[in-house]
């Protein structure tokens, strides 16, 4: 049953991911008075791409038609080591959470080089500021990874899950630093604004667009949906880690359900937050993200800082 | 006497062996006469010697047979490291050489053995490298001399991990700074590589200087000049801490910390890239066995202070070393620079362990210890690869720098799978090798809980912080250098018409580091298991748990705190890759076809709209701004005189270290003017001369009575 669940959650994440971005969308449109797509769109766009001709560019090596599948099976991998619905997860032993940094790792990697081998300016202007923003993001991300394991004595994020719903509700100074650092660490690596918007097509300002724009066909979809596991593994990483309240601890029918409507009600509110920021915030300029990301890497110093300093008790 | 020290006492042979064997190079005449002479009795075989000795054929095998000695005597470290690693006894020797009552003392222990391991794969890879490489230096550069310093800089290394009195230590370590000098100036035509091979000497000097400085405080108490003797030394806490710091400094010097490093940016890229992989492959890790030895070994304690200082130093050379790596456009230069920051982790991890061991958490200190050791392993076979991957392309299109290349993927097809190898496991990517060591300081850092000192349980998690950064800065590096170098449109016309390599024995030296580089990260645990040996023979501290839930997992301390197991998230990967493969070729599979790229309407693609490598890193220059030593000028031509219309501009820019301007260059104005002041008392008057000796016989006499 459990190795049932651990297939089935990855699986889970490939289906719901386009949900969560045309949910997102839909409360983005909502919030600015438009009228909202159908919340199926992303998986009409998908189909759509799906059956179209793929056009490569003449110019692309193996790398590039190699890296839509590097990256989508990196995500599918991380998928499969985050508890979604239920805690004991077995594969969560397999890699623990540094593992899974390295996953994320993995797949930029792939996405930067597809985006340097056609050879226009604009992946290699994509790829630069990929490569730039995610130099200050990781650490933040390995430090707010560092604070979780520090406290649970773990760095198996099933266990550490459960550690934290274990010890119930208790207001900890690290986690909320953490929690903050962790949130302005997703916005930057799944590419939302203010860092990077994924709505446009402006040339000067892209990131994530400016790598992925020779690809079509298949190839974007599988991109795209890549990127779209990706944004969902962050909302489920700040929902399970910090809040695990209601996650199923065991493999009854009931206490699945009630993780998934749980988890399905968390990221939903979380993508009410998301919108709304993207709402009212206006995106950056390049180099005003350093003072973005650095101040991430300070709050998940400092609640690392804090948990070393107010909460380990030697004996 | 024992296998293992038969082995290893065989492989220096050979490298002597291949060092004299090189000297028959441009010999012919005299080796003919030897031969005829040999066998002037026997017609039978003169003619297969007269084939031999026809000039073409003659020197074909000249070329090649140092490099086979190489070859067998990389083997013969392998086998020694690996028999050492299985479990074989320490043996030691004692040779007579050396002075009279003070013979040359030899032994083989663990950590010896895995050292011989670090040094021999390498080695092997070299020595498959080497034949096709130096032909290009055949008629231009003297190959004896390249060969003989070769054999002589290969023995010198493998004399240090053999020796186990300070006398030969020391005799073994010069033979190494020396030979490898003669390596660095080979290129002496160059007159930044006779620069760099003085620089080189004199730090590599100075290193020594503070090594024989620190073995005499040693000895001093001990009784007498062997290591056994040193080992059960009684120490102050102030004499150990004198000693500890002349050996930080000294070893520290020869590894490239930082600000000791000076040397290591100029010297690797002087040398023929072969050398260049032997030393940044290799003897950087001579100098982390040195460092070893002295710590944890010969001296009789470690205190926590000496682990801060030493995290202190690994974390600022790791994090510099990266940042000063991502501006270079030379690839060997930069390559060298990476060097500067992998021994920094390693350091880091040292300094962990030296931590851990005095606050008498001895699991996590052979941890940090393992997670080390692992890293030197790793180090020693991705910088291989990659230097021997730059000697590659330095060989098919004689270019060195990073902003004339790109497209290689194209024109060099197997070199650029080999070398993405490489860049992978450099930029510590699951599930490469360079990941696990990296997974492992991690997991060592989060022992920080352990300690009591509050302090240093901050100090210990932001030494952490330091790592991660470096870790992601380096990932960037790497994937500036794959994807500028390998990917995108060639940059320029020798680049476009570049060939793959032909020589068979070249991409064999790329493909053994890189399948290494592979199998050690997916099934690390053997290599683990034999580290676990190396450790406990060195400190007495038994890492039980590591892998005690079999032989695909790494559990560094306890299967319920952490735990991953490469294997499996390869199978993992692999089947998840099948998916998106059967999703991308197989459901329904619909046509594709080639176009061209957009090029923004301007009417065909050029290789001047690509990023450069130095607008690559531009944001992060501007970022880490005050870490260089920034010269940048911008000519802009305009074309009408109210100057709005620019028809051309030009960028260049410099980003250097700053501790060359700002630490360096005044030590040696310092010296030169010093030096000058002296001179002066030098008046070449011979009365002037007679005054002073007279006076100095007048002050010993005092001194005396």
């Amino acid at each position: 049953m459990a190795w049932l669940m651990a297939i089935g959650q990855p699986l889970l994440f490939i289906l719901i991911a386009p949900l969560l971005t045309g949910w997102i969308k839909f409360v983005k449109c909502r919030l600015q008075n438009r009228k909202a797509p159908s919340l199926l769109q992303p998986y009409r766009d998908l189909r759509k791409l799906w059956v179209k001709e793929a056009i490569l560019p003449e110019t692309a090596s193996w790398i590039f038609s190699a890296a839509p599948v590097i990256v989508f099976a990196a995500m599918l991998l991380a998928a499969a080591i985050v508890p979604l619905v239920a805690v004991n997860l077995p594969t969560a032993r397999i890699a623990d959470v540094f593992v899974m940094v390295g996953f994320f790792a993995l797949a930029r990697t792939f996405l930067v080089l597809a985006g340097m081998d056609i050879g226009t300016a604009f992946g290699g202007m994509g790829a630069s500021r990929e490569m730039t923003i995610s130099s200050m993001a990781e650490p933040a991300m390995l430090m707010v990874v560092f604070t979780l394991a520090m406290s649970a004595q773990t760095t198996n994020l099933s266990l550490a899950m459960q550690y934290v719903l274990d010890s119930g509700l208790v207001l900890r100074p690290s986690f909320v630093f953490a929690l903050a650092a962790l949130m302005l660490v997703a916005i930057a690596e799944t590419g939302r604004i203010p860092i990077d918007n994924p709505a446009t097509h402006l040339e000067l300002t892209m990131i994530h667009e400016a790598m992925i724009l020779e690809y079509s066909g298949r190839y974007l979809a599988l991109m795209e949906w890549a990127s779209q596991i990706k944004l969902m593994l962050y909302g489920v990483l700040i929902a399970n880690m910090f809040f695990p309240w209601h996650i199923a601890t065991d493999f009854s029918l009931e206490a699945l359900a009630e993780g998934l409507l749980a988890i399905v009600l968390k990221l939903a509110a979380l993508s009410v937050l998301l919108a709304f920021s993207e709402t009212l915030l206006a995106k950056m300029r390049i180099f005003r993200v350093q003072e973005f990301l650095s101040f991430a890497y300070l709050l998940s110093v400092l609640g690392m800082l804090s948990h070393i300093i107010l909460e380990v008790y030697y004996g | 006497m024992p296998m293992t020290l038969f082995f290893a006492l065989l492989s220096v042979l050979m490298a002597l062996l291949s060092a004299v064997s090189s000297l028959a190079y441009s010999r012919l005449a005299l080796v003919e006469y030897l031969l005829n002479r040999i066998f002037a009795f026997d017609s039978s075989r003169l003619a297969k010697v007269a084939l031999f000795l026809e000039p073409d054929y003659y020197a074909r095998a000249m070329r090649i047979l140092p490099f086979c000695l190489l070859g067998v005597s990389g083997t013969l470290a392998v086998l020694t490291g690996l028999l050492q690693l299985l479990g074989a006894d320490s043996a030691a020797m004692i040779l007579p050489f050396g002075l009279p009552g003070l013979s040359w003392h030899v032994r083989i222990d663990a950590l010896s053995g895995f050292f011989f391991l670090v040094l021999g794969m390498p080695l092997i890879a070299v020595s498959l490298f080497g034949p096709g490489y130096v032909r290009e230096f055949e008629h231009k550069k003297s190959l004896e001399v390249l060969g003989f310093f070769t054999g002589l800089f290969v023995a010198g290394m493998e004399m240090v991990l053999l020796a186990d009195d300070t006398f030969f230590f020391m005799i073994a370590w010069e033979l190494m700074s020396v030979a490898s000098y003669f390596l660095v100036a080979f290129q002496h035509e160059q007159p930044e590589s006779r620069r760099a091979a003085f620089l080189y000497l004199l730090m590599a000097e100075i290193g020594a200087l503070c090594i024989i400085l620190g073995f005499g405080v040693l000895v001093t108490f001990a009784e007498g000049f062997s290591f056994g003797h040193i080992r059960g030394v009684a120490l102050t806490p102030l004499w150990a801490s004198v000693a500890f710091a002349l050996g930080l400094a000294g070893f520290g010097m020869k590894a490239g910390l930082i600000p000791l490093h000076a040397w290591l940016p100029e010297a690797h890229p002087a040398a023929p890239s072969h050398i260049s992989a032997l030393m940044s492959g290799v003897m950087l890790k001579i100098a982390v066995y040195g460092f070893i030895r002295y710590c944890f070994d010969l001296l009789p304690q470690v205190f926590w202070q000496w682990g801060v200082a030493v995290i202190a130093a690994g974390a600022v050379s790791a994090v510099l070393g990266i940042l000063y790596a991502l501006q270079q456009q030379q690839l060997k230069r930069l390559l060298a620079y990476s060097s500067v920051e992998n021994i920094g982790i390693i350091f880091l991890s040292i300094g962990l362990a030296l931590v851990f061991f005095s606050t008498g958490q001895s699991q996590s200190g052979a941890l940090a210890l393992l997670a080390a050791l692992l890293h030197s392993f790793n180090h020693a076979q991705f910088k291989t690869l990659l230097f021997l991957g730059a000697g590659a392309i330095l060989h098919q299109t004689h270019e060195t720098s990073l902003e004339k290349m790109g497209g290689l993927i194209r024109r060099m097809p197997k070199t650029a799978a080999l070398f993405l190898a490489g860049t992978l496991s450099i930029a510590s990517l699951p599930p490469l090798n360079g990941f696990v060591s990296e997974w492992l300081t991690f997991q060592a850092a989060l022992q920080a809980n352990q300690l009591q000192s509050g302090v240093l349980r901050s100090f210990v998690p932001t030494a952490a912080a330091m790592l991660a950064l470096t870790g992601a800065l380096s990932a960037a590096c790497f994937v500036k250098v794959y994807g500028i170098a390998f990917l995108g449109l060639p940059r320029s016309p020798h680049i476009a018409h570049a060939r793959e390599l032909t020589d068979r024995g070249m991409l064999a030296g790329l493909a053994l580091p890189a399948a290494l580089c592979i199998v050690v990260g997916i099934f690390p645990v053997p290599l683990i298991d034999g580290l676990r040996r190396v450790i406990e023979n060195l400190t007495g501290a038994v890492l039980a748990n590591i892998s005690a839930t079999g032989w695909l997992w790494l559990t560094p301390a306890g299967a319920e705190t952490a735990s991953y197991s490469p294997g499996l998230v390869l199978a993992a990967f692999l089947a998840a890759g099948a998916l998106g493969y059967v999703l991308l070729y197989r459901i329904r599979a619909v046509e594709s076809r080639r176009a061209e790229p957009w090029d923004c309407g301007y009417g065909g693609l050029n290789a001047g709209m690509q990023y450069t490598s130095g607008a690559f890193s531009m944001p992060i220059r501007r970022i880490f701004d005050p870490v260089y030593d920034l010269r940048e000028t911008l000519n802009q031509e305009t074309g009408d005189s109210a100057g709005w219309r620019v028809t051309a501009i030009r960028y260049q820019f410099q980003a250097d270290d700053k501790f060359v301007r700002f630490l360096y260059t005044p030590i040696g104005r310092s010296v030169t003017q010093s030096a000058h002041r002296l001179g002066r008392i030098q008046t070449g008057s011979i009365r002037t001369y007679l005054a002073y000796s007279f006076a100095t016989l007048l002050f010993l006499l005092w001194v005396v009575s």
